[in-house]
């Protein structure tokens, strides 16, 4: 049995992460078998996928080998909505246990459905998440994310039990009693957002807690896109390492795919998740190696299928063998999302690249927001930046100097003007979810 | 013979100057002078305080970013010329006046200066051999009381 034959880089040992070393004939015959149900699924029950295969003049028959997929029409998040709340659903509301909502920063929700079914097949890609990120039985992890509607509270909770490792189900918030439990349980690893927890780093900073000196070893940080800088930041103020893990509601929740011990890439979970990378403009899919946005289809869902969603985070996907052993494929660390992006005055900017920016000049990250306006017609891109000990002088002149450093730097990267301002500490909002940079007014 | 004066960043917005002095207030902390440098965006609250330690660790733990400096207070005739003849001194022997402010009090007919300078050690030796008078902070406390 394959179950029995594996074992961890980092020691810890769990049989569900067995299909991460499946030789790829094996993979591939998994994913094909696995495709065809999911497609003869969503074609019997969704009325959206029935109707839009027809109107290609294609049935479940027509897939017959996994290049196939390529022919299926795509499934976009506005589908979501236009559905909701339950218009994409393939199995009856008897059958459905959990729904999920995203928090709708925009008008109505997106749901998701779970099967008791989905559910385990939930746990276990969240249970080889945590084994990818070197966690196992007698861990333990303060899961930070928050509980609730949102999907990564209760994907890591599950997972971690499905691993046997010990959860602290604290959630998001409360920063002082989350570095209180940290210090006093002994936790060994914590999820969240990254941004969270730059926060809870400064946080502990001021409470006198080293956590360079206590028990945790693990960070598992998702929901949001980070940089390597914001990675070496964390890795050092916190003595830990910091594991990047990637999912989304649409497809299952946080379990789509982890970084393991190699941090070079995410493995993603394609037994369960079919990934191709596309050209964003045309739709062509792209080779190995090329960068283009990443489309995701569910082969095992039962209550919620997503035929070729297209995520619109961009990254490419990577084929090459992985120094731990696994044999599925990876993709590279999401540094932008084609939805996060922002144009203004005919360029296309990604928070991703002000942060790179701001890290070159001072070293850390600073708390920061960029706030867009538009002032008789015309587009302006003011960042706030927090003022941090590290450049704080008495000297008008110095802080000037840094001031214009930091708005010379985006503007060298961005190759467009852009107000800077000097902020107080901590009068941007801290988010303790997602961080809000962007501030759109136009 | 040196000063310790903290130096806090301020928006420049109305109502920032009051936050932290309220701070300070609250602790019980006695202002003996300050000086307040803005540009159209910031400031930089400059203070000089009995206790500075308490008072930065007032300020930090309400969230401020508070920067010390050593600054050097000296006493000059307060009369037309008084100041440039300090400044005579100092220009003489090279010395660079970051920035300076006057002090709240006077002592007889003589008026009390801050100097932020570069090198703040050399600029007493220089003052002090030119026979100006350089005011230690307990003067400057006793001044206060």
């Amino acid at each position: 049995m394959l179950t029995e034959l594996w074992n961890d880089a980092e020691g810890g040992f769990h049989p569900a992460s067995a299909p991460d070393f499946l030789p790829e004939q094996a993979l591939k015959q998994v994913q094909l078998r696995r495709l065809r149900a999911v497609v003869a699924r969503a074609y019997a029950n969704v009325d959206l996928f029935r109707e839009r295969m027809q109107a290609r003049g294609l049935t479940p028959a027509s897939i017959q080998r996994l290049e196939d997929i390529q022919q299926l029409p795509f499934t976009v998040k506005t589908d979501l909505r236009d559905t909701y709340p339950f218009g994409l659903f393939a199995s009856p509301m008897s059958d459905v246990v959990r729904l999920h909502a995203s928090s709708g920063t925009t008008g109505k929700p997106i749901v998701v459905a779970y099967t008791r079914e989905d559910v385990g097949v939930w746990s276990e890609v969240m249970a080889r998440t945590l084994a990818c990120c070197g966690l196992h039985r007698g861990d333990i992890l303060q899961n930070a994310f928050g509980y609730g509607l949102f999907t990564g509270g209760l994907g890591a909770h599950y997972g971690a039990e499905a691993l046997g490792a010990t959860v602290v189900p604290i959630s998001g918030g409360n920063s002082d009693r989350q570095i209180m439990l940290i210090r006093d349980f002994g936790v060994s690893a914590l999820c969240c957002t990254p941004s969270y927890f730059t926060y809870l780093i400064e946080r502990a900073a001021e409470l006198d807690v080293d956590l360079r000196t206590l028990p945790l070893r693990a960070g598992i940080f998702g929901a949001e896109p980070w940089t390597d800088a914001m990675r070496d930041h964390i890795e050092a103020a916190a003595g830990i390492k910091a594991y990047d893990i990637y999912g989304l509601s649409e497809i299952i929740g946080p379990g789509v795919a982890s970084e393991c011990s190699a941090q070079a890439g995410l493995h993603i979970f394609e037994d369960h998740f079919y990934p191709e990378i596309i050209d964003p403009e045309t739709g062509a899919a792209l080779p190995d190696g090329e960068e283009g946005e990443l489309v995701l289809t569910t082969l095992s869902k039962k209550a919620m299928p997503m035929i070729r969603y297209r995520t619109r985070d961009i990254t490419s996907l990577i084929s090459e063998p992985c120094t731990c052993g696994r044999t599925i494929r990876r993709m590279r660390r999401i540094g932008r999302r084609s939805d996060d992006m922002f144009i203004i005055r005919g360029v296309n900017v990604y928070p991703s690249q002000v942060e790179a920016a701001l890290l070159a000049v001072e070293g850390t990250l600073p708390h920061y927001q960029i706030i867009l306006t538009r002032d008789q017609g015309l587009d302006q891109m003011t960042v706030e930046v927090e003022v941090t000990p590290e450049v704080f002088s008495d000297k008008i002149r110095a802080l000037e100097d840094v001031r214009a450093r930091l708005a010379k730097a985006i503007e060298h990267i961005l190759g467009i003007r852009v107000a800077l301002h000097l902020v107080e500490p901590r009068s941007i909002a801290r988010s303790e979810g997602k961080a809000k940079r962007v501030l759109d007014k136009r | 013979m040196k000063l310790q004066q903290l130096s806090l960043f301020l928006e420049n917005r109305p109502g920032r100057l009051g936050a932290p002095l309220e701070t300070i207030a609250k602790a019980g902390i006695n202002i003996l002078t300050l000086s307040l440098a803005d540009t159209a965006q910031f400031g930089i609250l400059r203070l000089i305080v009995r206790d500075w330690d308490q008072a930065k660790a007032v300020l930090e733990d309400a969230g401020w970013v508070v920067n010390l400096t050593e600054v050097v207070a000296v006493d000059v005739l307060d009369r037309p010329g008084g100041l440039a003849a300090a400044l005579a001194v100092l220009e003489g022997a090279g010395l660079n006046i970051e920035y300076m402010y006057a002090f709240s009090l006077r002592r007889g007919d003589k008026a009390i200066l801050i100097f932020r300078f570069e090198d703040p050690d050399r600029a007493i030796k220089v003052l002090l051999d030119q026979g100006l008078h350089v005011v230690d902070g307990e003067e400057l406390l006793n001044l206060a009381s």
